[in-house]
């Protein structure tokens, strides 16, 4: 009888524990996939005609002028 | 180049809002929009810092994760834009921000009457033609594509906002940080106060001891 009920106890335990498994609680966001219109890029505009080494060279400049201890030397 | 940047130097901001101003009046924001604001922390407590935060044109932007019309994008430079043709006004990239970047022009109001999502472009106006009128109207001007940074970091006065290519900024920023040298004593409070200003409280002290003790 014994033997029953704690064979009985134990599947019951399994059974129950069964059901507890170890899925990642993490939620996994997704990066949607751009809908809209597309853009050109900063050097297709009118002012540098394409000429991306310009475009660079211009922002470079514009850049190192924030640096006041470049333009004081 | 490299990634497009924001820096804020903490040690010169000194709350002046030109950076504010600059935005606001380059790009004709609506009332109620602030595509950039200073924050300070300790407000006139000596020693407070301020600093400048707008859209931080994330590495890994939440806002482009949330967004349930994928209307983000992010250019080779790395900037963060969006297509107001598709935003449909639900709020969730204000909620993911951990800057508060983005904002709505009829403030917080239900979902659908908040209006399109307005945040800060680096300056490089949206997916439109570039210097087009539409452009304007819907994201301000296109300075990126003028070859110029963004006007409000090109408007600080004290050089506490730095933007563009991020090597060069930090560049800046170190030698900047080395030639300091004193750490926070070169710029800010203490340099324009500081000491002298302890010394005044202190006798201001004494006198008001020696008064009590005169009573």
């Amino acid at each position: 009888m014994k033997t029953r009920l704690l064979t009985l106890f134990a599947l019951a335990g399994i059974l129950g524990l069964s059901a507890c498994g170890e899925r990642p609680q993490i939620v996994e966001y997704k990066q949607g996939k751009y809908q809209g219109k597309a853009d050109t890029r900063p050097w297709e505009a009118p002012a540098f005609k394409g000429d991306k080494l310009a475009w660079e060279n211009a922002l470079r400049n514009r850049n190192q002028a924030q640096n006041e201890y470049k333009r004081v030397d | 180049m490299a990634r497009m940047k924001f820096l804020c130097d903490a040690e010169r901001c000194i709350e002046c809002n030109g950076c504010v101003t600059a935005c606001k009046n380059e790009h004709e924001v609506p009332w109620g929009v602030n595509r950039r604001r200073v924050v300070t922390i300790n407000d006139g407590v000596p020693g407070e810092r301020s600093m400048s935060v707008a859209c931080m044109h994330c590495a890994d932007a939440p806002c482009m994760a949330v967004c349930p019309t994928d209307c983000f994008y992010k250019t080779e430079e790395g900037v963060v834009l969006h297509d107001k043709d598709l935003c449909i006004g639900c709020g969730y990239c204000f909620f993911a921000c951990p800057f508060g970047a983005p904002q709505f022009p009829n403030g917080p109001a239900a979902f659908g009457a908040r209006g399109k999502m307005d945040k800060c472009t680096f300056c490089a106006g949206g997916p439109e033609a570039d210097g087009s009128d539409e452009e304007f109207k819907k994201y301000g001007r296109n300075r990126l594509s003028e070859g110029k940074l963004p006007a409000c970091a090109e408007m600080c006065a004290t050089k506490a906002l730095l933007a563009g290519d991020s090597a060069v900024v930090s560049d800046i920023y170190r030698d900047r940080v080395l030639r300091r040298g004193k750490g926070s004593e070169a710029w800010g409070w203490s340099t324009a106060y500081g000491k002298q200003g302890e010394k005044i409280q202190e006798r201001t002290q004494e006198r008001s001891q020696a008064q009590e003790g005169a009573k």
